[in-house]
């Protein structure tokens, strides 16, 4: 059925469907403009969206977002929800970077306040935080502590004094997915996590402080407490050695128990949700979504620390905290009859999107839907969205998680130029610290798609809100 | 003798190494993993040496890289020379290389991926295919 031609329908405005064929158990959706139509299509995410609407148990369609490219077995930017009866949980659905996530924080600051200090608050920063490969954390980590966080995530470190209430209350689950079983992680993972806690990482992780450049909606943004200029700060980081190793363990140990053979891609491998493996892997990646937020939470507070040298005055909230790459178990009304049905939603690349009233936003913001962190490109804007109820009814409560990369590395080191991404960066007046120069070409503006043109997609969409842009003043790569 | 190439992928990176026997195509692979990280000459100074299992050469592959990638990340190695005996679906390696504390590392690799991979083997000729997540 792979080699078929590919039929790919405009149904409407970015929305396009691949009918089902073959041994898709489900049509493929693709909220997408033409535009990015165009460059989704130069790549195999479409033939790995049919892959995955082949998985058994798959509910109403295999879905890619308006970010989406070509990832391993699932695409980049791709949706999936399964049945849990007859549904199944595979670690390629997540990724291997389980829970990569953007925290916001909001700082009583002004952008006037940093541009007087601009190059001393990003040394600062840069000094405390590791970032880069094999720049260990000086956070003295034992291994009992490192359990309790893989179980009770950021609350467990927020408990030692790392942070306030509203920290965890902000964070997507509280900061603790509570399924978290650490006899379920590899000693091979605990020894690759003790040493990477409050580590930001490399490739696309990054610490930028930016301030808040345009508001959209006056309303929502006094509900987060935003208004123009305010400084804010963005982190992305996931759940290092620790989250990649959960991920291969269950990658090679379901394929012991089932085999690949009938798979379309092996990195599809996956397990029944209801089996023990599928069980083991769910409380797996919990506590590897858990080492994430308490990873995020730790940098929180040194970031607290550090900036409170610079302004003594300064204080620092938790806006909110949203995950990536994970699965979750959440209720749906999938026929429209008002019935709430239990399903195992796989976000890969992916960000949660409920609209206003769900039990699991934080009461700050259950009146106006959970706010929705979209990263954009080294140097380019981020945003702060919304979701809503059509979110839950078109793409099971989700959006897309960033800007998506068009270009890989080796058409990016052929014709980016790093002194020009310097030079541009400047232009700016954007402050940048990074340990590689390879990372300023693979990271480049040029490399990811358009940031505005992905939000307006799911902004005309209606499966977001748009609430405030915002714009780097600093940026932290590693 | 083209020991390894890299190929397009939109967000990771996927290779192809190239020997005449097996063995030389994992040792090739090793190399094509490291060089990804950082061109620059490592010192050597530490030598490792490990085994590694699996069902099917392409299962083995994946076993024997992250093997390499879990000693990259909790002791800081990193490859310059490899040199591998494989019997069956078992694997035995010696590996010389240095502190990757002493080079700029330039990407992180987070993961081998099983997606597209391959390893064939013709005569007198093998090629294999791997794609890391980073």
């Amino acid at each position: 059925m792979f080699n078929m031609k590919m039929e790919v329908k405009k149904i409407k405005e970015n929305v396009y469907e691949i009918e089902r064929v073959g041994n898709m158990r489900v049509p493929a959706r693709i909220y997408a403009s033409e535009k990015i139509m165009e460059a989704i299509k130069k790549d195999k995410t479409l033939t790995q969206v049919k892959n995955v609407a082949t998985l058994p148990g798959i509910i109403k369609h295999s879905i890619a977002l308006a970010d989406a490219h070509q990832g391993y077995g699932f695409s980049i930017g791709g949706v999936a929800a399964f049945d849990m009866e007859r549904g199944i949980i595979s670690p390629g659905g997540v990724g291997y970077d389980i829970n990569c996530s953007v925290r916001l924080l909001k700082t009583n600051l002004t952008k006037k306040d940093i541009l007087e200090k601009q190059k001393l608050v990003n040394e600062e920063i840069y000094r405390k935080i590791p970032s880069g490969v094999g720049r260990g954390s000086p956070f003295n980590l034992t291994k009992d502590r490192l359990l309790k966080i893989l179980k009770e995530g950021s609350k467990y470190i927020i408990k030692e004094g790392y942070g306030v209430k509203d920290d965890y209350l902000h964070t997507e689950d509280e900061g603790a997915m509570p399924e978290a079983d650490p006899s379920k992680v590899s000693t091979r993972a605990l020894k690759r996590g003790i040493g990477q806690l409050g580590t930001l990482g490399a490739g696309n992780h990054f610490l930028e402080v930016q301030f808040i450049d345009e508001i959209y909606d006056e309303k929502l943004a006094k509900v987060f407490g935003i208004k123009k200029d305010q400084v804010m700060i963005m982190i992305h980081c996931g759940s290092r050695g620790l989250g990649h190793q959960v991920a291969s363990d269950y990658i090679k140990a379901m394929e012991e128990e089932y085999g690949y053979e009938n798979l379309a891609d092996r990195e599809l491998i996956n397990a029944p949700i209801k089996s023990k493996l599928g069980k083991d892997y769910f409380s797996a990646m919990s506590c590897a979504a858990n080492f994430a937020f308490a990873n995020k939470q730790l940098i929180t507070h040194w970031v607290r620390d550090q900036m409170n040298r610079i302004y003594p005055k300064s204080k620092i909230d938790v806006v909110y905290d949203v995950c990536h790459n994970i699965a979750k178990f959440e209720e749906y009304d999938i026929n429209g009859d008002g019935k709430k049905k239990k399903v195992c939603v796989h976000r890969k690349g992916a960000t949660r999107s409920f609209g206003p009233g769900r039990k699991e936003v934080p009461e700050k913001y259950r009146k106006i839907g959970q706010p929705v962190i979209i990263p954009g490109s080294m140097g380019t804007a981020s945003y702060l969205l919304v979701g809503t109820t059509l979110a839950e009814n078109l793409t099971f409560g989700s959006t897309v998680h960033g800007a998506g990369r068009v270009m890989g590395r080796g058409q990016a080191f052929r014709t980016i130029n790093k002194d020009e991404v310097k030079k541009d960066l400047d232009k700016k007046g954007i402050s940048l610290k990074s340990g590689s120069y390879k990372t300023l070409i693979d990271e480049a503006p040029q490399v990811y798609k358009n940031i505005n043109e992905v939000v307006r997609v799911v902004s005309e969409l209606g499966i977001n809100k748009k609430v405030a842009r915002l714009k780097p003043l600093i940026v932290i790569k590693g | 003798m083209k020991t390894y190439e890299y190929l397009e992928h939109t967000a990771d990176i996927k290779f192809r190494a190239y020997g005449k026997t097996v063995e030389q195509v994992f040792s090739n692979s090793a190399l094509a993993m490291f060089n990804s990280m950082s061109e620059e000459k490592i010192k050597e100074s530490k030598k490792i040496k490990f085994r590694v299992k699996g069902s099917d050469l392409e299962s083995l592959m994946y076993n024997f890289l992250e093997e390499l990638l879990f000693y990259f990340e909790t002791k800081n190695f990193f490859l310059n020379k490899i040199k591998i005996k494989i019997n069956g679906f078992n694997l035995i390696a010696e590996a010389s290389g240095g502190n990757s504390k002493d080079l700029v590392i330039d990407t992180h690799i987070k993961a081998v991926t099983y997606h597209e991979m391959f390893i064939k083997r013709q005569k007198n000729k093998c090629v294999a295919q791997v794609v890391l997540d980073v």
